[in-house]
């Protein structure tokens, strides 16, 4: 059953959830957050105004566009509201009881033909759609961080989604005007296996004495051309963050490399969270970065 | 800084003319040795103790090979370097500067000097096997091609995954086959001859091309 996808549902307001909506509506599509938290979706609410009053200062947005997009975003504590989508992304907590449970209330408000997808960046698509009483119409759908910025999104099926419920959610992801790439149904799918692992390595040399942070992040950029070194990453992404995905990714993989390195642990201690805290493996003023 | 080079032929650092190999004097206060041949060369150098630096290029092995290791406080006017590239690609900007852990400060403000008057990026390193690079990249590396063997994503995909979600200028199957999976085999089988860790053993695309390469 292949599904005309118009109207969009988001649960979960966070970071993940307020930028995938500002993507759905600004591609066109009506578009509901869901949030049980109500000063959830005020906050979100706020962040996406001022995401697009800076589209319309950069002139890549018209203010009657914005008009347009305000009008087709809309925001609901009432799940019942979400009765009308075609498709529903979660974008809640990395927690696989909390998902099953969203998922089953949705299942009991949704029609037959609505999809669910999941923008889950560690737990197993399967596993999540298990719970979701429809796991044929159950696509994994990973966003990048931030989502309203990045094209990218990891599209997996899982063991039993539909090859029409997965073309749908494909063709969908296009609409949107993103960029799908298809993966397995993996640990970290294709994004975090690469990257996680890659961080730890680095923090491992810092850990082990090869070479000063600012050395090995000039390293990289000059020797590979990326545009930013691990260790500068790592402390916009913050520790803590770092920590909570190593350890998810070890847990499914079991991959030494996958382990977060013991330094990680006497960092968040120290409250060297990264950027967030002014101290990472690199000292922060305002903007300015010290120690590079 | 007046620095001479001994180019013993076959320098993976300096394949080709360049800013640093053009200002290079006939006799300076650093010896910079190049090429396939550095050991035998420096044995031949005398006098290299009176020198501000003695540079010598490195491959896969430890500069504790040439300037000696005594209970960890070993250290000289005596660094390493290498000049960061993936096989057959363009070497990079990058010199790898390797110290030992009682290497003298002025020799090595003396290297970071000429390297970066003649244009390079200097990121120093404690001599360890695979520097910096290497011992990053190529775990990553070895990942990419096995999980393309496990058919986790098509090659594109994956290409395309790390390039639009990292910024990387080049995905890192793509970038194998440009530059070389038999160079790969090579530098992860030193590497995981050095460090025994299974992360660095040659990914099985990498040893088919070393074998092809053989034959």
């Amino acid at each position: 059953m292949s599904v005309a996808i118009k109207t969009v549902g988001i649960a979960g307001s966070g970071t993940m959830g307020a930028g995938i909506a500002i993507i759905a509506a600004r591609a066109g599509f009506k578009t509901i957050v869901y949030d049980t938290r109500q000063e959830a979706l005020d906050r979100a609410r706020k962040q996406t105004a001022g995401f697009f009053a800076k589209s319309v200062e950069r002139k890549k947005l018209t203010p009657a566009q914005v008009d347009r997009i305000m009008g087709d975003l809309t925001s609901t504590s009432r799940i019942s509201d979400l009765a009308g989508c075609d498709i529903v992304i979660e974008a809640v907590f990395e927690d696989l009881k909390i998902k099953h449970d969203l998922l089953g209330e949705l299942n009991q408000v949704c029609p037959q033909h609505t999809l669910f997808a999941s923008n889950t960046s560690t737990l197993s698509i399967t596993e999540i759609a298990a719970g979701s009483g429809r796991d044929e119409r159950f696509v994994g759908m990973h966003f990048c961080l931030p989502a309203q910025l990045m094209k990218l999104v990891e599209m997996s099926p899982g063991i039993r989604t539909s090859d029409d419920a997965f073309q749908s959610a494909w063709d969908f992801c296009k609409a949107l005007g993103q960029t799908p790439v298809k993966t397995r149904d993996n640990p970290g799918f294709i994004l975090n296996y690469f990257l996680v692992p890659f961080n730890n390595d680095a923090i491992r040399l810092v850990e082990s004495g090869v070479a000063e942070p600012a050395a090995i992040d000039r390293a990289i950029k000059a020797g590979l051309g990326y545009p930013l070194g691990p260790l500068e990453l790592l402390d916009m992404v913050g520790l803590d963050t770092q920590l909570l995905v190593a350890e998810a990714l070890y847990a499914s993989t079991r991959d030494p490399r996958a382990a977060c390195p013991p330094l990680v642990k006497r960092m968040i201690a120290a409250g060297h969270l990264g950027r967030k805290t002014g101290q990472g493996f690199f000292r922060y003023s305002g903007n300015a970065m010290f120690g590079g | 800084m007046a620095y001479t080079i001994i180019d013993t032929g076959g320098s993976r650092s300096f394949p080709a003319e360049h800013a640093f190999t053009r200002g290079a004097a006939r006799d300076g206060e650093i010896v910079v040795i190049i090429g396939s041949a550095v050991g035998a060369a420096f044995g031949r150098l005398a006098g290299h103790q009176s020198k501000q630096a003695v540079l010598l290029e490195l491959g896969t092995e430890c500069l504790g090979a040439y300037a000696g290791e005594s209970r960890g406080e070993e250290g000289s006017n005596i660094l390493g370097f290498a000049r960061f590239g993936l096989g057959n690609g363009e070497p990079s900007n990058l010199i790898e500067l390797v110290r030992q852990p009682r290497t003298r400060e002025t020799a090595l403000a003396a290297a970071q000097q000429v390297f970066d008057a003649a244009g390079l990026q200097v990121a120093v390193c404690g001599d360890f096997a695979g520097r910096i690079i290497d011992r990053l990249v190529r775990p990553y590396y070895n990942a990419a091609l096995r999980r393309l063997d496990e058919a986790l994503a098509s090659a594109d995909d994956l290409d395309t995954t790390l390039k639009l979600g990292l910024g990387y200028p080049e995905g890192p199957i793509a970038l194998l086959e440009r530059t070389g999976l038999a160079h790969h085999y090579d530098v992860t089988q030193a590497l995981f001859e050095a460090y025994g860790d299974p992360a660095f053993a040659p990914a099985r695309r990498a040893r088919v091309a070393k074998q092809r390469q053989k034959r």
